[in-house]
C-alpha cells in the first residue's frame, strides 16, 4: 500500500488516469526512487459501467448488446462466451455453418485486436509510423465485419442458436483478399520492427513473467503463452468448431516484451490459418437453429462457459433461478488478472519500462472494470 | 544599405540587415519546416497530411502560428513565476545567435568570426539550461523528469560531439567556419571522415531532442515533458526552437562535413540550402521510423560506443596528419 514517500527519499509519480499511454483510463500510483520504480499500485474503476449488475435487470437478450462493449477490441469473443453460455442453458444446439461463421468472424476480430495492439504498443516506444499501417490493415477486416455485422466495433452479431446473417460471396473474396495482403505485410513488419535494434533493447529482457508467477496468479493469453505454457482455451477445452481446423499455440521462453510480441504476430498468422481453412471447408445449411424460444426462461441451474479472447480466457458464469432474467452473471476477465502481475513486473524498472510493460500486456481498462 | 552604411558604418549596416534577414530566415524556416514534417511524416505513414489551407496545406503552419497566438498563456498556480517566465526566451536567444556565424555562401554571413564553431556549440549547449529552467519551475513531476533526462542526455551525447568535431578542426587548422569550407574544395570531408559524420549525425539527433532521443519529452512516457505546463506561444517559442536547432545541427554538418556551398552551375547559398534540408529530412526520417531508446540505454550507448568512438577517429586523424 503506497501511503507518503515524503519520509523516504521517494516520490508518487501519478501515472493517468489521463495519460497518453494508460490505454483509456487506467490510473497506477508509482512509488519512484528517482526514475526507477519501487512500488507500484493500480487504481481501477474509473471506466466502471456496471455491466455485471446490469445484467441482473435485463433479460437474456437485452444483456447481449453488452457484450460487445466489455472488452471493445475483440467483441466478438464475448458474443461467443455469452451466447455458448445460454444455448448451453436453454439447450439449444447451434448448426454446423453457424459455427464455422462464428469461427471466422472471430478470428477475424482477433486479428483486428492483435493488429492495433501492435500498432498502440510500437507507439508507446516511441515509434509513430506503425500504427497507422495497422490501421490500413485493420480498415479491410473492420469493412468486412461491417458487411455482414452492420458495426464496425462493438459487434452485437451472434445470437442465442447461431447468426442472424449468412455470408456472401463476396465476403469470403475479400477474406481470402485479405489474408493475401496481410501475409505480404509481415516481411516489413519484421523488417523494421522486429529486426530493429532499439526496438530489440527495448523488449528483450525486459518485464519477464516467470512460468510460476503466471500460474500464480492465473495470466491467459498471450502474456502466459509468451513464458512458454501453452495454454490456449481453443485447444485445451475446445469449443465450437475450433476442433475441426489445425492450428498451432505460439509460445515463448523467456516471457519478456519480445516474447509475448512475438506471440501475437504468430497468432495472428494462425488466425489467418484458421480462416482459411473455415472458408474452404465452410458446409452449407442452416445459420439458425430451428426451436430457440423468443421469450427465454430457462430452468434453474449454473452454467459456465469459456472462450479464448485475444487477451486470455474470457469465462462466463451464468445463475439462473428460472426467471426471465439471471440471477447473477460473473464475468471472468483476461485483463483484470494480467493486470495483478503486470504491477508486480513493474518494480525496479524504470518508468519507460512502465509504459512498455504496460503495452505489453494489451489491457482494454472497460474489461478490468466491467 | 547604402544610407544605413552611411550613417552606422559598413559593420552596423551588415548586422542590422544580417538580423533582419536572420529573423525572416528563422520564422520561414520553421514555419516551412512544420509543414515539411508533417507532410514527410504522412507520406511515412500512408496518408496525405494537411490538404485544405492553401496548395497542399501549405499555408496550415501559418494557420495554427495564429490560432497559437490567440490562445491563452495558461500559468499554473505554484510555479516558479520569473523562472517560468524566462525560460521560453532563454530557449529561442541562443538559437538565433548561432545565425552570426552561419555561411550561407561565401559572401552570406554575418560575421565571419575566428571562433565560429565554438560559438555555435556553445550557443546550442544553453537550450539545456533552458529545459532545465522550464522542468524546474513548473512545478510538475513529469516536467522534472524531462529536465533530468535532458541535462543527463546532454552530458552523455555533448563529449562525443565535440570530439567529433575536432577531428575536422584538426584537418582544417582552423575554427573558423569559412575556412572550414574552404578547405573543402577538391573534395567533401565526409569522404575521409564517414565515421565522424555518423557520430555527429546520431549526437545532433540527440542535441535536438528528435526520435530515437526524444527523451526529454517522451509523449507515451512523460506526456510533453518539460513543456508540458507550457500553452500559447510560450509553447511555440519551445517549438519553434525545437525545429530552428535542427537547422542549425544540420547547418553545422554541412558545414563540416558536405562541403558548405561548395556544388556545380546553382549559386553557393542554394546549394547550402539543399544539403541543410536534405540532412532535415534524414533527421525526420528517423523519426517516424524509430522507436524511442530508453534513458539508461542512450547513456550507456553514448558513454560506451560514442565517446570511445570519437577518440579512436581523433586519434587516427591526428596520427595520419602526422605522417602524411
Amino acid at each position: 500500500m503506497i501511503t507518503s514517500g515524503i519520509e523516504e527519499k521517494t516520490f508518487i509519480l501519478n501515472l493517468g488516469p489521463q495519460h497518453p499511454s494508460t490505454h483509456g483510463v487506467l490510473r497506477v500510483l508509482l512509488e519512484m526512487d528517482g526514475e526507477y520504480i519501487a512500488a507500484a499500485e493500480p487504481v481501477i474503476g474509473y471506466g466502471h459501467r456496471a455491466h455485471e449488475h446490469m445484467a441482473e435487470n435485463r433479460n437474456y437478450h437485452q444483456f447481449l448488446p453488452n457484450m460487445g462493449r466489455v472488452d471493445y477490441l475483440h467483441a466478438l469473443a464475448y458474443n461467443h462466451g455469452y451466447c455458448m453460455a445460454v444455448e448451453k442453458l436453454i439447450g439449444v444446439v447451434v448448426p454446423e455453418r453457424a459455427e464455422y461463421i462464428r469461427v471466422i468472424t472471430n478470428e477475424l476480430n482477433r486479428i483486428t485486436s492483435h493488429l492495433l495492439w501492435f500498432g498502440a504498443y510500437l507507439m508507446d516506444l516511441g515509434a509513430f509510423t506503425p500504427f497507422l499501417y495497422c490501421f490500413d490493415d485493420r480498415e479491410h477486416i473492420l469493412d468486412l465485419l461491417d458487411r455482414i455485422t452492420g458495426s464496425r466495433l462493438t459487434y452485437c452479431f451472434f445470437r442465442f442458436g447461431g447468426v442472424p446473417v449468412d455470408l456472401d460471396d463476396d465476403f469470403i473474396f475479400g477474406c481470402r483478399a485479405f489474408i493475401k495482403r496481410l501475409r505480404s505485410r509481415w516481411v516489413d513488419y519484421h523488417n523494421l520492427v522486429t529486426k530493429n535494434v532499439i526496438f530489440i533493447h527495448r523488449a528483450k529482457g525486459v518485464g519477464v513473467f516467470t512460468k510460476e508467477q503466471c500460474l500464480l496468479y492465473g495470466i491467459t493469453g498471450p502474456s502466459l503463452r509468451g513464458s512458454g505454457i501453452a495454454y490456449d482455451i481453443r485447444k485445451s477445452e475446445p469449443y465450437s468448431a475450433y476442433p475441426l481446423f489445425n492450428f498451432d499455440i505460439p509460445t515463448g521462453e523467456n516471457g519478456d516484451i519480445f516474447d509475448r510480441y512475438i506471440v501475437r504476430l504468430e497468432e495472428m498468422e494462425q488466425s489467418c490459418r484458421i480462416i482459411e481453412q473455415a472458408l474452404d471447408k465452410l458446409p452449407n445449411g442452416p445459420i439458425m437453429a430451428e426451436k430457440v424460444p423468443k421469450r427465454i426462461k430457462p430452468a434453474a441451474g449454473e452454467v459456465y462457459q469459456a472462450v479464448e479472447t485475444a487477451r486470455g480466457s474470457f469465462g462466463t458464469y451464468i445463475v439462473s433461478q428460472g426467471d426471465i432474467k439471471p440471477y447473477r452473471i460473473k464475468l471472468r476477465v483476461p485483463s483484470f488478472a494480467n493486470l495483478s502481475l503486470m504491477v508486480e513486473s513493474f518494480k525496479d524498472n524504470l518508468v519507460a519500462d512502465v509504459v512498455a510493460i504496460l503495452g505489453s500486456i494489451d489491457v482494454v481498462i472497460p474489461e478490468i472494470d466491467r | 544599405m547604402d544610407m544605413l552604411a552611411s550613417t552606422l558604418g559598413t559593420e552596423g549596416a551588415r548586422m542590422i540587415v544580417g538580423l533582419i534577414g536572420v529573423i525572416a530566415l528563422v520564422s520561414v524556416n520553421a514555419l516551412f519546416l512544420i509543414w515539411m514534417e508533417r507532410k514527410v511524416s504522412a507520406h511515412m505513414q500512408l496518408r496525405p497530411g494537411p490538404m485544405e489551407v492553401g496548395w497542399h496545406g501549405a499555408i496550415q503552419t501559418i494557420a495554427d502560428a495564429l490560432k497559437l497566438m490567440g490562445k491563452e498563456l495558461i500559468t499554473p498556480e505554484e510555479v516558479d513565476r520569473p523562472v517560468y517566465y524566462l525560460a521560453p526566451v532563454v530557449v529561442f536567444l541562443p538559437v538565433l545567435l548561432t545565425f552570426l556565424v552561419i555561411p550561407f555562401s561565401q559572401k552570406m554571413i554575418i560575421k565571419d568570426m575566428n571562433v565560429g564553431i565554438v560559438l555555435i556549440l556553445a550557443f546550442s549547449t544553453l537550450s539545456v539550461l533552458a529545459i532545465l529552467m522550464a522542468g524546474w519551475s513548473s512545478n510538475n513531476k513529469y516536467s522534472v523528469f524531462g529536465a533530468i533526462r535532458s541535462v543527463a542526455q546532454n552530458i552523455a551525447y555533448e563529449i562525443p560531439l565535440l570530439v567529433t568535431v575536432m577531428s575536422i578542426i584538426l584537418m582544417v587548422g582552423s575554427f573558423k567556419l569559412t575556412d572550414i569550407v574552404a578547405a573543402q574544395g577538391r573534395y567533401w570531408f565526409i569522404l575521409v571522415q564517414p565515421l565522424a559524420f555518423i557520430l555527429y549525425i546520431i549526437c545532433a539527433t540527440a542535441e535536438t531532442n528528435r526520435t530515437p532521443f526524444d527523451l526529454p519529452e517522451a509523449e507515451s512516457e512523460l506526456v510533453a515533458g518539460f513543456h508540458t505546463e507550457y500553452s500559447g506561444m510560450r509553447f511555440a517559442l519551445f517549438f519553434l526552437a525545437e525545429y530552428t536547432n535542427m537547422f542549425i545541427v544540420s547547418a553545422v554538418a554541412t558545414v563540416l562535413f558536405l562541403g558548405g556551398w561548395h556544388g556545380p552551375i546553382l549559386p553557393g547559398f542554394i546549394w547550402f540550402l539543399i544539403k541543410v534540408y536534405a540532412l532535415i529530412f534524414l533527421i525526420m526520417w528517423f523519426r517516424w521510423t524509430f522507436p524511442r531508446v530508453r534513458f539508461d540505454q542512450l547513456v550507456t550507448f553514448a558513454w560506451k560506443i560514442l565517446i570511445p568512438l570519437s577518440f579512436a577517429n581523433l586519434l587516427i586523424t591526428a596520427l595520419f596528419l602526422k605522417l602524411f
